[in-house]
């Protein structure tokens, strides 16, 4: 395949790879926190932390790309802090890619995750605390295995999403070969030269077969991890 | 000694209970809305009551004037809920291990050996609650419960969703826990059948308050009080189990008189307690003759209760304890039964359901 795909190519199909792993990952935490707040958690203002983490869905990514840019850029606010007490910068390198590819697919993932909480049946969580164990250990022992399936799907629509983002991140991260080249990126790219079809299609080809790949690895992770919990709607 | 003292509004309904139970199975008695499950729950620190104090010797568990209300997992509690509630993703085996799990290292421990053997659990330890039946998730349930190293055992109608044989399979269970676990239990129920068999106290509840609590027989052999509704009244009587006869019928001794029951499975010289339904019970004045039925127990009336209808509820002494009897106000006008009058019980030997008889086994030691 190394063969198959020129440098540049491979560079930018690396890049996706790396980009959507690290978006996927660094946001999972952070989603499962958000979701169960918004199944489980009775506080003031609830809505008003439903609005953010869903207005990535809503907004034009190029919109969404802009703000991270006001935000999280040289100049931004937080983007000046992180570069001044932890040397992070986002701006046109690859991590600022993966945050703007986290930050468009952080709604599919906690919107799955969140749908996952709330099939779990509360009794059971009771049953835990009745039994001896706190809310963190009712949560580690009871809640987060019987909603392991939300969360692969979960982190699988996230790692989709980020392999496909475009708008955000290139208004975010600009389109740098090698540094925020990702692969939709690079098919604009080709797409903007006469005679680039050909690696275009070659890396819309691989672009389809990632997408794949993860669909049903997911599929059969979540299938078999539903079959070890064993019939949950069955089970009382 | 389990100490129980709430009050709690909910709306029009006020709960406001106050009982102290001696060990062993405390049941819980009375119909829904009566308070029962709220009085569970705040034991169980799922309900927070607005004045009370619980208490299980010298563990305090609420005591609002203290500003004391422990949260659930630190109440050191053993819960059978009425669904089982077992954890799907867990084993069998990992589902009676998760409440020792969170239990204090020094705290007094069952023997998980002894308790799946006494539960007929053994075979079930490997596999997970979603291929298990009804009464075999509940058993698992009760050994969750038990090897919680708990010092208050609560179950909230375990039988309730169990069909007939379930219940009848899981009864037993119960009665051995009476008998040989030390925690105090407390056991929610509106059925007369589960109170005749396993408490050893009563507490009856009717609109929120204690109506009435004492042993099994003292409350179901109260004629005023029917905490269910009279269809479903009936006394209590202890008996000796003495002789298996060949045509398939029992022969208990209650306070040297014979009864004749449908066999009954126990060992011989075990004590039966033995309900006896209301509506199964004839009187007659003299001594009967030429009846098919095999039990006549001689007695004095005690009381009659009259109720709304045209019910009445007699209550009678006789040698092998009190009986309650339900019959027409004309029939106890005609046949002059009052107070101090003799009489006679009759009772049909298939008469007492097979639930309504169960062994006790501290009696046989």
């Amino acid at each position: 395949m190394a063969d198959w795909l020129s440098p540049e190519e491979w560079r930018a199909v690396a890049l996706s790879l790396k980009v959507s792993f690290w978006a996927a990952l660094v946001s999972l935490p952070l989603g499962i926190l958000t979701a169960h707040a918004l199944a489980r958690w009775q506080f003031p203002g609830k809505q008003v932390l439903n609005g953010p983490v869903h207005l990535p869905l809503i907004l034009p990514p190029v919109v969404t790309g802009y703000l991270l840019l006001l935000t999280f850029g040289r100049r931004g606010m937080v983007g000046q802090f992180l570069e001044q007490w932890f040397g992070i910068v986002f701006a046109f390198r690859w991590t600022g890619a993966a945050l703007a590819a986290g930050v468009m697919a952080f709604p599919l993932m906690v919107r799955a995750i969140r749908l996952a909480i709330e099939a779990v049946d509360p009794k059971l969580e009771q049953a835990a605390g009745t039994s001896g164990a706190s809310r963190p250990w009712v949560f580690l022992t009871v809640t987060l295995p019987l909603i392991l399936p939300g969360i692969i799907a979960g982190v699988t629509l996230a790692f989709a999403k980020a392999m496909g983002e475009f708008g955000a991140t290139i208004t975010f991260v600009s389109n740098i070969p090698g540094q925020t080249q990702t692969l939709p990126s690079a098919i604009y790219s080709f797409l903007q030269v006469p005679g680039g079809e050909v690696q275009a299609s070659r890396l819309v080809v691989v672009a389809i077969v990632i997408a794949m790949s993860a669909l049903l690895l997911s599929e059969w992770v979540g299938r078999a991890v539903a079959r070890r919990i064993g019939g949950r709607d069955a089970a009382g | 000694m389990l100490r129980v003292d709430l009050a709690h509004g909910f709306g029009a309904f006020r709960l406001n209970v106050a009982f102290a139970a001696p060990p062993g199975m405390t049941v819980l008695f009375g119909r829904s809305g009566s308070g029962k499950t709220s009085i569970a729950n705040a034991v169980a620190g799922l309900m927070r009551p607005e004045r009370g104090r619980v208490s299980v010797g010298d563990w305090v568990l609420v005591d609002t004037d203290a500003g004391l209300c422990l949260p659930s997992h630190r109440r050191r509690l053993g819960y059978i809920f009425q669904e089982g509630r077992l954890f799907p993703h867990l084993t069998v085996r990992q589902n009676l291990a998760y409440g020792a799990w969170f239990a204090p290292k020094d705290a007094p421990r069952e023997d998980m050996g002894r308790v799946v053997e006494m539960l007929g659990i053994g075979p079930l330890l490997a596999r997970r609650p979603a291929g298990l039946s009804g009464g075999e998730r509940q058993r698992v349930a009760i050994g969750r419960a038990l090897l919680a190293a708990p010092r208050l055992i609560l179950a909230d109608e375990p039988l309730s969703a169990l069909d007939e044989e379930r219940k009848a399979e899981i009864l037993p269970y119960f009665e051995r826990l009476r008998d040989e676990v030390r925690v105090p239990i407390l056991f929610v129920s509106h059925s007369p059948t589960e109170v005749a068999r396993i408490a050893t106290t009563v507490v009856a509840l009717e609109a929120g308050r204690v109506s009435r609590i004492g042993t099994a027989a003292e409350v179901l052999g109260d004629p005023a009080l029917a905490p269910m509704g009279v269809r479903s009244a009936g006394a209590v009587i202890t008996a000796t189990l003495v002789r298996q006869h060949d045509d398939g019928l029992s022969e208990l001794d209650a306070g040297g008189i014979a009864l004749f029951l449908p066999r009954v499975e126990a060992a011989l010289g075990n004590a039966i307690r033995l309900r006896i339904a209301a509506h199964d019970v004839i009187l007659s004045r003299e001594v009967p003759k030429g009846l098919s039925a095999l039990n006549i127990l001689p007695g004095t009336v005690e009381a009659v209760h009259h109720g709304d209808g045209p019910g009445a509820m007699i209550r009678l002494t006789t040698p092998a304890g009190a009986v309650l009897a339900r019959v027409t106000r004309r029939s106890a006008d005609l046949l002059g039964l009052q107070p101090g009058v003799a009489a006679y019980a009759i009772i049909k030997s298939v008469a007492p359901a097979p639930d309504d008889v169960g062994a006790i086994k501290e009696a046989a030691e």
